[in-house]
């Protein structure tokens, strides 16, 4: 509770635009503005053919009652501050660096590939050092999912540097 | 209700199920919303009621799973399992974690038990009701589910709202189902189909999570050793038999509120058997009532749940959102008629959760002790094998690398949304409903020639809408009543 109370008073103290419910509140208006915008991009409908409402209606009602409402959390928080979370971990920024790596070598060279690499980077930095449970998660594993989804699911994987040798 | 179940490929089902779901419930983090989203792509090699089978039995095994953690570790392995924890663990620490975990074991399974009665006698009567219902009271009912999401669900109702909302902006990504007119599609493609609800459910749970457990990786539980379960005593049955009687009523009507089922269902299963108890001051010290209260509730839920699943269409939880579109996905359409065309799909169903919650009070009873161990499977070797699985998973549906990518967008976006207090919950029950929401509006528009105050003029409709009022009423009266009572 102590706490609690302690980084309460530490939020109050900071100027607005550094604290979680700015930047959030923000986050979520900023980007619901430009749906909104895009919104009025949208194909009209001859009336011919409009059943009800124009197809871009319903979104546009739905981004500003998100907006009205995002501008209703911010202002409660303003009256009972959101608590400080703690700063995040660096194996956090790895796990979000290794969804990057993976969505660049699955698209550039292999979808086996990348699954293995990022099994690897995981693991490696989560604190697995030994050989045989890196090879275990990174290769092993991998491949009886691989197997097991081609084989009873007859799924074709994309084409890639590893995933062709498996085919041909 | 049994008979369509005697085969021997849907009894083996069962039992895989059920082990699976136990498996899940165990290990902190997945459960049955994620398990029964990363199963979803295999079962389409299967024919629908053994699909459906399976997802069910992963529900109630999975929603119990949870208190073995709970109990051993102070961890709930399914956030149904949290308000075990409160009295599980104490217990636990003095040395009677087998009694712990047999009352958990008792009493989930008389809970579950008592929903399936309960979906058993009430589906076909809602569905029967459903018949009255018209696209207005489609359109008013989904907003009712909508607004006691954010009624009774976790943390903030304001934020709830805001999430249910983006998952129905989801919704509305590609073609207009009515007009053929691109939306939000950014001239992409593969999003003029929309987007896929495993993409999303996976990413929102599974990789979301993944991001959680990085922060956690120097975390250490202290694991409590299990010897053997043990049946509660005849003093212990004397103390909570109506403790589970209650509790069992609760949950099953919480599971039926299209709401976030279990979670809700065992804490205030708790709180009322704290509420009834002759020895108040032992919750949180280790009571057996506190945990017959808060399992009986959780897996009361699971049937609860599906009454509304079943006979409207309209999830009643996260898990039953993941079944709702397995039964999509196999073709059966839920609603009044899926009771008149094929009543032995639906007693497949009643009598898989029946035998799933006999199934789960063997497994736990026996083997507790080896689920437990499963806690031991260090985060750096299972969550880069879950990555594997759901990527596979949600490739495997559309064999589209976009929906990977999808995956892990939404994975990223459910770690922050949970890390600021917007539960994921909401963004898959809106996601869901969405199609419904719109659709019906605006056919009630055309039915209405636009005329919007129409809607009032029908009085189930106009009773939803004012059932929804009293929700989003609800929370307001609850925090100055708990305020009154603070001052």
């Amino acid at each position: 509770m102590k706490n609690v109370q302690k980084s309460k008073r530490a939020n109050k103290s900071l100027p607005f635009f550094f604290k979680d419910e700015f930047k959030v509140s923000f986050v979520i208006i900023f980007i619901s503005l430009i749906l909104l915008l895009t919104t009025f991009t949208f194909d009209i409908v001859p009336p011919i053919l409009n059943r009800g409402i124009q197809p871009a209606t319903f979104p546009k009602a739905l981004l500003i009652l998100i907006i009205a409402m995002t501008l209703i959390v911010y202002y409660l928080a303003t009256k009972n501050p959101w608590k400080i979370e703690k700063k995040l971990p660096r194996s956090f920024f790895l796990t979000l660096f290794s969804f990057i790596l993976f969505v660049i070598v699955s698209k550039t060279l292999d979808f086996f590939l990348a699954i293995s690499a990022l099994s690897i980077f995981v693991a490696y930095y989560w604190g697995e050092k030994r050989l045989f449970y890196l090879l275990l998660v990174g290769i092993i594993f991998p491949i009886i999912v691989f197997v097991f989804f081609e084989t009873i699911l007859g799924l074709r994987f994309p084409p890639g540097i590893i995933t062709n040798i498996y085919y041909s | 209700m049994l008979a369509p179940l005697f085969s021997s490929k849907l009894l083996l089902i069962l039992f895989f199920g059920t082990l699976f779901g136990l498996i899940l419930g165990v290990l902190p983090g997945l459960g049955p919303t994620t398990g029964g989203a990363l199963i979803l792509p295999f079962t389409m090699t299967l024919d629908p009621l053994s699909a459906i089978v399976l997802l069910t039995s992963i529900y109630c095994a999975g929603t119990y799973g949870g208190a073995i953690t709970a109990v051993l570790i102070n961890t709930p392995g399914t956030p149904a399992a949290a308000a075990t924890c409160l009295d599980g663990y104490p217990l636990a620490q003095k040395g009677e974690a087998g009694r712990a975990l047999g009352m958990a074991t008792v009493s989930s399974t008389v809970g579950g038990i008592f929903s399936v009665v309960i979906l058993v006698f009430f589906a076909p009567i809602l569905a029967q009701l459903a018949y009255e219902f018209g696209q207005p009271e489609y359109f008013a009912l989904a907003i009712f589910g909508l607004t006691m999401l954010a009624s009774i669900g976790e943390g903030s109702p304001i934020k709830n709202l805001i999430a249910g909302a983006f998952g129905i902006l989801i919704s509305t990504v590609g073609k207009d189902f009515m007009t053929s007119i691109d939306r939000f599609t950014f001239g992409i493609n593969e999003l003029t189909e929309g987007i896929g609800f495993i993409p999303v459910v996976v990413g929102l749970f599974a990789m979301s999570e993944m991001l959680t457990q990085s922060t956690l990786i120097n975390q250490v539980f202290n694991r409590i050793a299990l010897k053997a379960i043990k049946l509660p005593s005849k003093d212990d049955y004397k103390k909570t038999w109506k403790t589970i009687l209650r509790s069992s009523g609760i949950g099953s009507f919480i599971g039926v509120l299209p709401a976030e089922g279990g979670t809700v269902a065992s804490l205030i299963g708790y709180s009322e058997a704290k509420r009834f108890s002759k020895n108040p001051e032992e919750f949180g010290k280790g009571s057996i009532e506190g945990i017959a209260g808060a399992e009986a509730a959780n897996n009361a839920a699971t049937g609860g749940a599906m009454v509304p699943t079943l006979a409207l269409g309209i999830p009643g939880s996260a898990t039953t959102a993941v079944i709702l579109t397995g039964l999509i996905i196999h073709g059966v359409r839920p609603g009044p008629d899926l009771f008149r065309e094929q009543p032995d799909f639906l007693y497949g169903i009643f009598g898989a959760m029946l035998i799933a919650n006999i199934l789960f009070f063997i497994f736990g009873f026996f083997g507790a002790k080896i689920f437990a161990r499963i806690t031991l499977v260090p985060n750096k070797i299972l969550w880069p094998m879950i990555f594997a699985v759901s990527v596979c998973g949600t490739y495997s549906l559309n064999q589209s690398i976009i929906d990977v990518w999808i995956m892990l967008f939404f994975g990223v976006l459910g770690f922050f949304m949970r890390r600021y207090g917007f539960s994921v919950v909401p963004v898959i029950i809106g996601l869901i409903l969405g199609e419904l929401v719109e659709g019906t509006l605006r056919q009630s528009l055309v039915i209405f020639d636009g005329n919007w105050l129409m809607f009032f003029t029908r009085p189930i409709a106009l009773t939803f809408f004012i059932l929804s009022l009293i929700a989003l009423a609800f929370p307001l009266i609850r925090s100055r009543k708990f305020k009154k009572n603070n001052d």
